[in-house]
């Protein structure tokens, strides 16, 4: 892709298209479910793409981030592939896990994606345990970990929020509050609607974030990332968002309450920030669709090449097992 | 030789010279040779750096390493362990300590579903060096949640390895080689063998996987860890005063278990008893019989178990406690049957 000067100014051009990136990423992933090239579940992240591209813009290149299962968008964000992501999910060996990942853990070490964890709230001691790592070393790296609004109930939750406090470890722990632990309405499963307070206890800051406009996001991680950099310690930023889709790839989400999913449409964060950029004449309405149908593209080309990459070998999965 | 070879050479033939401690005393030994080798290596856990830790195999460690290095954590097992796995993946080599394996439970998630998994679903592409250093067993009065060894608890997990230390000696030599290794290890050892004193070679690093003999003969097979095997070297020279040699096996490596140290052993025998401070359903006692049964071993007399009872759990009662554990007598007279000298 060949940037113009317009978008090498202007982060937001960026920004736009890979959020758009992820949106046809996740509706190609279904496209692939019923055409049987992906198989057992996946969850989806459409309407939450604010939230990946926001707070990726705001690491360092060598800052590192653990996430859970639906983490297309992060991955994504964090610039793995369409291909590698389509292959890891096809289980062909050319995916960042080889092909015995799948869906739930598209991993890179290589880009500091080093966890996307199918087990609720374990990701977040492993980026404690990252931070940790680079205040011993001495080194002014940031762990982020991204988890959605149902991990803050589970032990792990509570405990790492409270070893990163006591060892002011530069750790940013990020809700995705998008209103449902699986198929249960989170006040059903929580006391409380603003999750950031969970915070308080543990004596870190706890920020509400709009996790729909992308600038919001970025600006918001930006400094929870700056003064865990600077030595200050962790924060909890809650990002309220919203899944367009179900839960997992079974899941119709007729559990919403009518008119819900419209409503939040309405605030859909690639319209957000393509209404800015329109208005601010920075992309134009038109450039826009183009760009939307070069990504469209670029994601048929991908998947279709994911889809000839060769099977793994059994046996040779007996090596990711044991290190030597 | 230069001078400072020289000098260089002399110093690693001290360091290798063998020397009499005590089993808490070798852990001690292991880890100051193994953060003095390597700066990556840490120790973590709760009160570790409190007075030596609630056993004293960290005495003097938080003042030679620093707290950098000798960490005390807050007491929330799951979470201390996802941050050593955490720690691992950015080149650490982190040694965690559970004060008793009793506590390993609660830690499940990281043991079972991270420890083991995170560098398969990696593809291959990380490793991850943590130790798990573990208090296991009873006798020590502490009552049913705070006395089991949890052997074999995780041993059918693919991805951990899973080791026990039974002697000073192999107390160190195993424990070097665990915190060496690039794969999770959980490392057993028993708080009523601290005070245990033997011969330590400081500077020995154990092989992985591979089992001890010590103490050969021909009428019988016993294999046995930690309390257990200084119980059968007990009962195998009291068994040998009435002419029945018993071989002695300390298994050390549960997962992987060295089945050609002990095929070797038992097609020699002919006779196997497994002797352990566990249930024998689901552990490897039970897994050693069966492998060997499968494989189709010439008995010359059906296999043993000597083992916790199935229906019962670990009391606090000093008099029941010492009943439930396996004597060395139990183990001898199981020796008799099995030879058919009753």
């Amino acid at each position: 892709m060949n940037q113009s000067k317009a978008e090498q100014a202007d982060p937001r051009l960026a920004w736009y298209r890979r959020m758009v990136e992820i949106r046809l990423f996740e509706e190609k992933v279904q496209e692939l479910f019923m055409d049987g090239l992906i198989q057992g579940t996946t969850h989806l992240c459409q309407g939450q793409e604010a939230v990946s591209v926001g707070a990726v813009a705001a690491m360092r290149a060598d800052d590192v981030l653990t996430n859970t299962y639906r983490g297309h968008g992060h991955a994504l964000a964090r610039g793995m592939t369409p291909e590698t992501a389509f292959a890891e999910m096809m289980g062909r060996s050319t995916g960042g896990s080889r092909g015995v990942g799948g869906s739930m853990h598209l991993v890179d070490f290589n880009m500091g994606n080093i966890g996307s964890n199918a087990i609720v709230g374990a990701g977040l001691p492993i980026a404690v345990g990252a931070a940790m790592a680079f205040k011993f070393k001495g080194q002014d790296r940031v762990a982020l970990s991204f988890f959605g609004d149902g991990a803050t109930n589970i032990g792990t939750f509570h405990e790492s929020l409270n070893m990163a406090a006591v060892w002011s470890a530069p750790v940013v722990f990020i809700i995705e509050n998008n209103l449902y632990g699986e198929y249960t309405p989170l006040r059903a499963t929580a006391p409380i609607d603003d999750l950031a307070r969970r915070a308080d206890p543990f004596g870190i800051p706890g920020i509400v974030v709009d996790g729909q406009d992308v600038e919001v996001v970025r600006d918001a991680v930006a400094t929870a990332v700056g003064r865990a950099r600077s030595g200050a310690g962790p924060s909890l930023l809650e990002m309220k968002t919203y899944r367009y889709r179900g839960h997992s790839r079974s899941d119709p989400a007729k559990y919403r309450p009518e008119g819900e999913l419209d409503r939040w449409k309405k605030r859909d964060p690639i319209g957000i920030l393509g209404a800015r950029l329109a208005g601010d004449r920075v992309l134009s309405v038109e450039a826009q669709e183009e760009m939307t149908a070069d990504v469209q593209r670029e994601i048929d080309a991908s998947a279709k090449r994911a889809a000839e990459a060769p099977i793994p070998d059994l046996e040779e999965t007996a090596s990711y097992v044991y290190a030597e | 030789m230069s001078t400072q070879n020289k000098v260089a050479t002399a110093a690693v033939e001290a360091a290798r010279a063998t020397v009499d401690l005590t089993y808490r005393d070798a852990i001690n030994a292991a880890l100051i040779d193994e953060m003095d080798a390597d700066p990556a290596v840490l120790l973590m856990g709760e009160d570790v750096a409190s007075d030596g830790g609630v056993f004293k195999t960290n005495t003097g460690l938080v003042e030679r390493f620093g707290p950098e290095r000798v960490i005390n954590t807050p007491i929330c097992e799951n979470g201390f362990t996802g941050v050593a796995l955490g720690m691992s993946l950015m080149g650490l080599r982190p040694v965690v300590e559970f004060m008793f394996a009793d506590f390993m439970p609660t830690a499940a998630d990281a043991i079972v579903n991270q420890l083991p998994k995170y560098r398969y679903m990696s593809g291959g592409k990380t490793s991850v060096p943590v130790t798990l250093r573990v208090v296991s067993g009873a006798t020590g009065r502490f009552g049913t949640q705070h006395s089991a060894t949890g052997e074999s608890w995780f041993m059918a997990q693919p991805g951990l390895q899973v080791v026990t230390a039974s002697t000073p000696g192999s107390a160190y030599s195993l424990l070097r080689a665990a915190i060496r290794e690039n794969n999770p290890v959980i490392f057993h050892e028993h708080k009523g063998l601290y005070g245990r004193k033997g011969p330590v070679a400081r500077g020995e690093i154990a092989e992985v996987g591979r089992a001890a003999v010590l103490r050969e003969g021909d009428d019988l097979t016993i294999i046995a860890t930690m309390l257990m095997l200084d119980r059968a070297v007990e009962a195998a020279n009291t068994l040998a005063s009435t002419g029945i040699h018993a071989e002695v096996i300390d298994l050390r490596w549960i997962r992987p278990l060295d089945l050609d140290t002990i095929r070797k052993s038992v097609r020699k025998t002919g006779r196997l008893l497994v002797f352990e401070e566990q249930v024998h359903n689901g552990g490897w006692g039970a897994t050693i019989i069966s492998r060997l049964a499968a494989e189709g071993t010439p008995w010359r007399a059906a296999p043993r178990a000597v083992s916790l009872p199935d229906h019962l759990l670990i009391p606090y009662s000093p008099q029941l406690e010492d009943q439930i554990i396996p004597s060395s007598s139990a183990c001898v007279e199981a020796a008799r049957e099995l030879c058919g000298r009753t």
